[in-house]
């Protein structure tokens, strides 16, 4: 069974977000990353960019399907995990950690009441299936 | 018959194990009125031996060029095939094969193509090669528009000396994707370097040149690369991989994208097809560069083997936002060429092309010692083509037909093409496949027939 | 063991080629041609003529084919490719005719490619056809470009929007966008084929053309296909058809019939040329009256004087929508697909259609017991797209499993996970060149493997066993890109 953390906030297009002060750090959910299988490459965004909610801001890569990626907040990115560019594994094998993708200075709080929590994310994916 | 294998008892006993009476049971998803009634008006059906008749009489009202003595070349050519290239090609194992997409059941072919792409890396001295393309003039537009997706630019230049038919397909293939083609001349044989430079802009996605060109000449390489890149443009090149035999390749004068025709290694000239298109690039556009691409890799024991790959830029993925919306390779065209490159090897590929370049010099020579015949470009570097004129009044189509009635295919009238170079401009291919005593018969049925 | 590549066998010195010594005066290269134009190393090969014949022999052994065994690749039609069509494809006066010769010295090849054209437009009730196209897809991009050429031609050049199927092939919204239309997606319905209530919602004035395969990619007939074709054309847009599944098709109904404006062919499939490991192939379209102005050029034409008549490369033809080949298309498997048509005849044409949906219907019906048959097990035409969905809720074994399996019993695998709207597909198209005993022996292998999926499914998770590699490793394959044989371009000379 995926992991669904509870202290997080999700989107219907199987991304988290983690909330700390006025900053959202974005990733992929366990449950997307299962779906896709082994991610070989990341296109993500540069620092400064204006991203309105639910805009795509990258692409996410397994070896036979592209899935792109949507925020869920709007905001300024801040920062950009390039770092895991030759690493991308670590966003099948820590999702929620070290395989993080891309932080936000969120514009509107508001934006977040969207947003479904654990409980909700959860039931979501199990009927939607794929990402 | 339609090489059906089921008998009626077959047929009676599937019907049973459906639970239908009739075939027209199976139909019922097609509505009445459309269903096709009576039959097709189609020419009725032949055996064997009928159709071997009927195929031999149509072939017999043309006179090939293979066969004639022919000097026809402009992007098809009578290179010399060795045998071992068709008794490759013809084995069903790989001929009948479908595009290996399960890769345990099709290591022979997968095998074949990385071969394929590394030999065409060493052609071109280029880093990476696709599994190959319909043909020199898609490859070029495919090129085109891969440069205008990388830059984000919406202008093509290219140079008057590409193959007219190629300009006309890439001139296709921008004008209903929305993209300009700005056109440079080529008056004296050879891209005006100087109305190239003129007309590449900061609009300019890339520069597209043939080498040797159309007319079989050298072009001022660097200068064209150099132009491209000052601009922040790509450098796309076309070229011929015999000629490549002597040639420097694209890569070491900084190309960005080659491409060219491969059917001159090995495949029959076919009247014009089937075709390969080869295509290679540098490392820096894996993500963005067309078509499919076969690379190596371990199987669950560690055991080398091989599958396509970079799957995600195509089509059956990516969907609208594809790469290109090609679905396939000319495999079993680049299984000659690869055969043929391993047939001929590291001295073989440059003694054709060094053959070449002697006949065709010879050639120039004979027929520039007839009164009036001289060469359309003097001075032009070139390794088996090139341009004569007329003297002065004499049609070229006309000449060519004359010689046809003796025979000989005298190579291309360029009036329908370039009418600025006149009607008497011929444009003509030496291979390796032309004897001495070819070129002299030639020389003196052309001084014969301007006489 | 490993086959080696080919440049692991060169040793310097070695060559296969026997070439002709020059014969006339030499001139020097470097002088000629200039030093720096010339290369200094050709890392190829150098290898002997009968390691050439033993490597590639090698390999042949290491590849699947339809001459080695039956290939139930659904949407591939992967039907037997007569010997014959080699033999006629191969005759001096086709293989050996110069695209640029004189065209009285090539009117045989132009009377073929004249006849093909005319008979691939009565097999789909069109008006003309072109032979250019290389592909499917390059036919379908060709459409596109005609469809667009139509439009503007009307004053239509807003029409930007073309509407595609979700279960289409990937190639129809790629073709649209290299033409830069939008593409709109419908979803299907509950019978697996198009919701006229999302097409109808889907089209208004922006609509250029509507692209639908049929039978559609789950194999079944679109049986509203003269009202859907109705409703595009009400709005003004045309219908394009994707002939990939024209074989379930053949002589039992046509396109041109239904309503469509434009579809190509894969002579590479109906026509049965030779796949040829991926190509090449031939994508010909035909069109109706209305597009066949917009016909790529050069279109070859017959004229006729008295009782004579000439075939010709018609250039001048100012609606065209341009030139898309070097030449003409792969006349070399238009030679193919003529031997076959005219070796078929009119009943021929029509006994592979009902063979075609004949054996894929049996299969249905003997498989239905063990596998689930996506969209409640209706009558099919020439493929049958099964689910492997039970196999997977019981022991977790998917459709991939199950395709490796089989190649363990000799057989090759259907085609997997496609169409995407059904989940673990297995899509299988038998043919109607396949006897009922081979379907029987496959039938028989597929219930096998089902039953196996119940008591032993890691046998599966780890197919195949018996074939020269085990299942490849394609995310190392990304990850440690290996596109060419490096150790060539290092090796000091």
């Amino acid at each position: 069974m995926a992991s669904v953390p509870s202290d997080l906030k999700y989107s219907r297009s199987h991304e988290w977000v983690r909330v700390e002060g006025d900053v959202a750090t974005i990733g992929i959910t366990d449950h997307a990353q299962a779906e896709l299988g082994d991610i070989v490459y990341l296109d993500l965004p540069e620092v400064g960019r204006i991203l309105q909610q639910d805009a795509q801001f990258g692409e996410v890569e397994s070896v036979k399907a592209v899935s792109e990626l949507f925020s869920p907040v709007g905001g300024e990115v801040v920062e950009s995990n390039t770092g895991i560019a030759d690493t991308t594994e670590v966003v099948n094998q820590d999702p929620f950690g070290g395989g993080w993708l891309i932080k936000v200075r969120i514009a509107d709080t508001a934006e977040l009441a969207s947003l479904l929590d654990a409980a909700d994310y959860e039931k979501f994916a199990n009927e939607h299936g794929g990402h | 018959m339609g090489y059906v294998s089921n008998t009626d008892t077959d047929r009676a006993e599937m019907f049973e194990a459906i639970g239908i009476e009739s075939f027209d049971e199976l139909l019922a998803p097609i509505p009445e009125e459309l269903r096709f009634k009576g039959e097709l008006n189609l020419p009725s059906a032949l055996s064997e031996y009928g159709i071997v008749r009927l195929m031999h009489n149509l072939s017999s009202k043309n006179s090939p060029a293979e066969g004639t003595l022919s000097f026809l070349g402009a992007g098809s050519y009578d290179h010399f095939r060795p045998t071992v290239v068709s008794a490759i090609m013809s084995r069903g194992e790989f001929m009948t094969a479908y595009t290996p997409y399960q890769p345990e059941l099709s290591q022979g072919m997968l095998q074949t193509i990385y071969e394929y792409q590394t030999m065409i890396c060493a052609l071109t001295g280029m880093d990476i090669s696709n599994a190959s393309m319909y043909d020199a003039a898609t490859s070029l537009a495919e090129a085109a528009l891969m440069a205008t997706n990388i830059l984000n630019r919406d202008e093509i230049v290219i140079s008057a000396s590409v193959h007219p038919n190629y300009r006309e397909v890439v001139e296709t293939y921008l004008r209903w994707t929305g993209y300009t083609l700005v056109t440079v001349e080529a008056t004296s044989g050879a891209t005006d370097v100087e109305a190239l430079r003129t007309a590449v802009t900061d609009k300019t996605a890339a520069v597209l040149f043939q080498h040797p060109n159309f007319f079989g000449s050298l072009e001022e390489v660097q200068q064209l690369v150099d132009i491209a890149h000052g601009a922040g443009a790509l450098a796309v090149a076309a070229v011929d991989p015999t000629s490549l035999g002597l040639l420097k390749p694209p890569g070491e004068y900084g190309v960005d994208i080659v491409v060219g025709e491969g059917q001159g290694l090995g495949s029959p000239m076919g009247y014009g097809g089937p075709l390969l298109g080869f295509f290679a690039c540098g490392k820096k556009f894996l993500r963005s560069f067309p078509g499919r691409v076969v690379g190596a890799t371990i199987d669950q024991q560690g055991r080398r083997g091989y599958t396509m790959t970079l799957r995600t830029r195509e089509q059956d993925i990516r969907r609208e936002k594809a790469t290109s919306n090609i679905c396939t390779n000319q495999a079993l065209i680049a299984l000659c060429a690869t055969v043929y490159m391993a047939e001929l090897g590291k001295t073989g590929l440059s003694t054709v092309a060094d053959l070449c370049l002697q006949k065709s010099h010879y050639c120039l020579t004979k027929l520039t010692e007839i009164p009036g015949v001289r060469a359309a470009f003097p001075g032009a570097r070139f390794v088996k083509e090139f341009v004569i004129l007329l003297p002065d009044g004499k049609d070229a189509t006309q000449v060519a037909s004359s010689l046809h009635s003796q025979g000989i295919l005298a190579g291309l009238p360029l009036a329908g093409y370039y009418p600025a170079l006149g009607s008497g401009a011929l444009l003509v291919c030496v291979t390796e496949t032309k004897t001495r005593e070819d070129i002299d018969s030639f020389a003196s049925a052309l001084a014969a027939a301007l006489a | 063991m490993p086959h080696q590549t080919i440049f692991e066998k060169s040793r310097r010195g070695r060559t296969g080629a026997n070439l002709p010594e020059c014969d006339v005066p030499r001139v020097d290269a470097a002088e000629t041609l200039g030093a720096g134009a010339l290369r200094t190393s050709l890392p190829l090969p150098e290898v002997s003529e009968l390691d050439v014949v033993r490597h590639f022999t090698g390999l042949s052994h290491r590849n699947y084919s339809i001459d080695a065994g039956f290939y139930p690749l659904g949407s591939c039609t992967m039907k037997y490719n007569p010997k014959v069509n080699e033999k006629t494809a191969a005759m001096p006066g086709f293989a050996g005719l110069h695209p640029l010769q004189p065209e009285e010295t090539a009117q045989g090849a132009l009377q073929l490619i004249y006849e093909l054209q005319s008979m691939l437009a009565e097999i789909c009730g069109m008006d003309a056809t072109t032979l250019q196209p290389s592909a499917g897809a390059h036919g379908e991009l060709l459409a596109m470009m005609m469809v667009k050429a139509y439009h503007a031609e009307r004053g239509e050049a807003h029409r930007n929007i073309v509407v595609i199927p979700d279960a289409a092939h990937g190639t129809n919204p790629a073709s649209a966008a290299r033409c830069n239309f939008k593409v709109k997606g419908i979803p299907g319905n509950d019978s697996g084929r198009t919701d006229i209530a999302a097409l109808e919602k889907a089209l208004d004035g922006n609509v250029a053309a509507f692209m639908l395969t049929n039978p559609n990619t789950v194999g079944l007939f679109e049986s509203d296909i003269r009202r859907i074709c109705e409703l595009v054309h009400s709005v003004g847009g045309l219908v394009y058809c994707d002939g990939a599944n024209m074989n379930a098709m053949l002589g039992l109904t046509r396109p041109g019939d239904m309503g469509f404006d434009v579809m190509h062919f894969n002579l590479h499939k109906t026509f049965s040329t030779p796949h040829g490991g991926g190509g090449p192939g031939c994508g010909a379209v035909s069109v109706k009256k209305i597009l066949e102005p917009y016909l790529p050029t050069p279109h070859v034409v017959k004229s006729v004087v008295g009782d004579q008549a000439t075939y010709t490369l018609d250039a001048n033809r100012p609606q065209s929508i341009g030139r898309i080949h070097s030449f003409y298309g792969a006349f070399l498997l238009a030679v193919r697909a003529y031997t076959y048509i005219r070796t078929l005849g009119a009943r021929g044409i029509r006994e592979v259609g009902e063979n075609a949906v004949l054996n894929a219907n049996y299969i249905r019906a003997r498989l239905a017991d063990h596998y689930e048959v996506a969209f409640d097990n209706q009558v099919c035409m020439h493929e049958v797209v099964l689910s492997a969905t039970r196999q997977k809720v019981q022991s977790g074994v998917r459709a991939m499993d199950i395709s490796k399996r089989l190649m363990d019993y000799g057989l090759h695998p259907p085609t997997n996970y496609f169409p995407l709207i059904v989940p673990e597909a297995l899509m299988i198209e038998p043919t109607e060149t396949e006897s009922k005993q081979t379907l029987d022996h496959f039938i028989d292998v597929m219930i096998k493997i089902a039953e196996e999926a119940k008591d032993n499914p890691e046998l599966l998770k780890t197919a195949p066993h018996n074939t020269v590699v085990s299942r490849l490793d394609e995310t190392y394959a990304v990850k440690n890109l290996d596109l060419r044989y490096e150790p060539i371009f290092t090796a000091t000379e």
